[in-house]
């Protein structure tokens, strides 16, 4: 079925063949939620459980990730409102303030996708009060807060607080980042990779 | 320039401590070599906007900072880099405080972009010299931008007929321009780099940490030409183009080593390792594509008679039984975050370990913090010699007090014989 060849062309990270896939599924009528919900994310969910085994590594998820988004680049116009994308709930993530590291961010949003979540990703160099926005705009149940400067980890001190108010749960991450660091600055959970930053949004959103 | 008989002692003591170490041998203590970035400025309460826009105001704060710590090896005001002089050149792959931060006391910082395309890889191989003249250099300085009308491969017998007119062309000119300028300016930023080397030396007895800089071959291509994640779906997308350009590079890369080392006359070459992280690439991949290029340079390295200190930024778990295929006693790994009971383990009789004291504790930690650390440190790692006492990445924002209990701990727990 298409269906499943565009989810193995784009586990393969065959970029070229999910387009000519996602276009020819399109011809045929489907719809574009079931080519995203059963094609696409199917498909990234066999990578990130890939990922989490070891299987599979950075370069085959970024090929991956690179065949989702040109799929999606070509489905996401012709979607009417908000389609039902199957969702366990919303996360905002971001990196901080002053920091452009967002490698380990992406693959955490990769993970988090390809579990089930809808994520609204505020890119790099992002501010306090953007979090705060976002929190306003997207009802998101946990944010997702990373760093990988000792320099910018103050900026994770001030952005916890900034959301303190909002009551949303608030993770953090990046490779300088320590559990005691979490504690110390209030939030509300930390994950050393994506793989528990996962199981983390699942333990914060009582998912078990 | 006053010479000091304690300053000249200090400075033979600090050297043979390092080279004894390198040697795998047991020195008098642990030497000490904290890479220090911003610290010595944030230390000295100059803005670091200050320290690149003024080189005598730099060296004034570095100068506090080596008379209230004696490090084994240090570093000269060479990582306040000229903030006019790269204005001059208007640089697009950096910005600092001055162009485009406006913090004045934030660090620099390097922008990640596609400075070379996917479709590339053809053209540079055929020639890497007019690549990076007439593509690499154009994408990354603003004011060199005439360069890439320059095709000087095409000059053999009367092709120059062609090829010189551009000189005529006002772009080129300008360019040609500010490289004079740039030249000039450099040269005086070298001269202050070389009155305060000789001061280390003679009023603080500091050995300089560095006669070179390098970087493996495969960061050559993934730091300012292709990017992380770029070169990364390079590895799936075109391994052998990408294979073939990392050949290509490695001598380049030996070369630039072995010229910058000749110059300064000093055999310390840093290499800093990026893109190798035990989360970027598999085992196999790295295997493949990072280490045989990087242990090739590290032997050229070491067959010109040069000592490389491989900066291992990043996470390194996975690698280690790789970093022993290199000459016994020659190099020098500088760890950040890796099990060191197990570097010990594994490389303890091939290559000196350092580092891993981590910045995070540095930053937010206290003093007994880490002086438990470096004391867990001292005792797995130092036994047997073979072992430098630095942090984990270059040192920024950390806390005076830690930095000094990092050194106390060293000077008087790390001892091996009086
Ligand atoms: C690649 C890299 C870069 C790339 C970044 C490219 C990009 N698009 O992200 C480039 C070259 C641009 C770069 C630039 C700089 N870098 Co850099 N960089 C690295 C390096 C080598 C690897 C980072 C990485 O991507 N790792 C792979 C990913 C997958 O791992 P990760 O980020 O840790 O993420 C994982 C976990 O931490 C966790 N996680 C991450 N975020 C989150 C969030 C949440 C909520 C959770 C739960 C989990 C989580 O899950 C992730 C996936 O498993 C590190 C070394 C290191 N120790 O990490 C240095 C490092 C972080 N960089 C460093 C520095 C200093 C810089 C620069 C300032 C250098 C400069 N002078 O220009 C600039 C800073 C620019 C800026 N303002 O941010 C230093 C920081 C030192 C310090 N004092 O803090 C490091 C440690 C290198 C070193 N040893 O000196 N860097």
């Amino acid at each position: 079925m298409i269906l499943d060849e565009i989810k193995e062309a784009l586990i393969e990270g065959n970029k070229e063949k999910v387009k000519s896939c996602v276009r020819q599924a399109l011809d045929a009528g489907l719809a574009p939620s079931a080519i995203i919900n059963d094609g696409l994310i199917s498909g990234m969910q066999v990578i990130g459980v890939r990922f989490r085994n070891e299987e599979i590594f950075m370069p085959e998820v970024l090929v991956a990730a690179n065949a989702m988004q040109a799929g999606m680049n070509i489905v996401k116009p012709l979607l009417i409102g908000d389609v039902e994308i199957a969702s366990k709930g919303t996360v905002v993530m971001g990196t901080v303030k002053g920091d452009l590291h967002d490698i380990g961010k992406n693959l955490v949003i990769i993970m988090l996708q390809g579990s089930g979540f809808n994520v609204i990703d505020l890119g790099v160099d992002a501010a306090a009060e953007k979090f705060v926005e976002a929190v306003k705009q997207h009802r998101p149940q946990v944010v997702g807060l990373s760093a990988l400067l000792t320099t910018t980890m103050a900026q994770m001190k001030r952005t916890v607080e900034a959301l303190k108010q909002s009551g949303v749960k608030v993770m953090i991450g990046g490779a300088p980042i320590t559990k005691k660091f979490a504690d110390d600055i209030g939030a509300d959970g930390y994950a050393p990779d994506a793989v528990t930053a996962v199981d983390l949004t699942r333990e914060l959103l009582g998912l078990g | 320039m006053s010479m000091n008989a304690d300053a000249k002692q200090q400075y033979q003591a600090s050297l043979n401590r390092v080279l004894d170490a390198i040697k795998l041998k047991e020195p008098d203590r642990v030497p000490l070599i904290p890479v220090v970035e911003a610290f010595p400025y944030y230390y000295a309460g100059l803005t670091i906007q200050e320290g690149m826009y003024d080189y005598h105001k730099a060296g004034a704060a570095l100068d506090k900072f080596y008379a209230d710590f004696h490090p084994d090896l240090g570093w000269d005001p060479v990582l306040m880099y000229p903030g006019k002089i790269m204005e001059l050149l208007d640089m697009k792959w950096f910005q600092w405080p001055g162009r485009g931060i406006e913090d004045p006391n934030s660090m620099y910082q390097y922008i990640e972009k596609e400075y070379m395309t996917e479709d590339e890889y053809d053209e540079l191989l055929l020639d890497p010299t007019h690549f990076i003249q007439s593509k690499w250099i154009p994408r990354s300085f603003g004011a060199l931008d005439g360069l890439k009308y320059l095709a000087l491969r095409d000059s053999i017998w009367f092709g120059f007929f062609n090829t010189f007119p551009v000189f005529g062309r006002k772009e080129v000119q300008d360019s040609l321009q500010t490289l004079l300028k740039f030249a000039e300016e450099m040269n005086k930023w070298y001269t202050f780099l070389g009155e305060y080397d000789k001061k280390m030396e003679n009023e603080f007895g500091v050995p300089l940490a560095y006669g070179a800089w390098g970087y493996a071959p495969f960061d050559w291509l993934g730091d300012t030409m292709r990017g992380t994640v770029p070169i990364l779906r390079d590895i799936r997308e075109r391994p052998d183009k990408l294979l073939a350009a990392i050949e290509r590079f490695t001598p380049i890369a030996v070369e630039a080593s072995i010229n910058g080392a000749k110059a300064s006359g000093r055999p310390f070459v840093w290499v800093w390792l990026h893109k190798g992280v035990d989360q970027l690439m598999s085992k196999e991949q790295f295997g493949k594509f990072y280490w045989p290029s990087l242990r090739q340079y590290i032997q050229e390295l070491v067959d010109a008679g040069l000592t490389p200190f491989i900066y291992v930024e990043g996470s390194y778990h996975k690698r280690l039984e790789f970093l022993r295929e290199v000459p016994k006693g020659k190099v020098v790994y500088d760890f950040e975050d890796i099990d060191m009971f197990e570097a010990k383990k594994v490389l303890g009789d091939v290559a000196c370990i350092a580092g891993n004291v981590p910045n995070a504790l540095l930053s937010y930690g206290t003093p007994a913090e880490v002086e438990e650390y470096c004391k867990k440190l001292i005792d797995v790692c130092a036994p047997g010699g073979g072992f430098m006492m630095d942090t984990a990445a270059m040192v920024d924002d950390a806390k005076p007090e830690n930095m000094q209990a990092m050194f106390k701990v060293t000077r008087e727990y790390g001892v091996y014989r009086r």
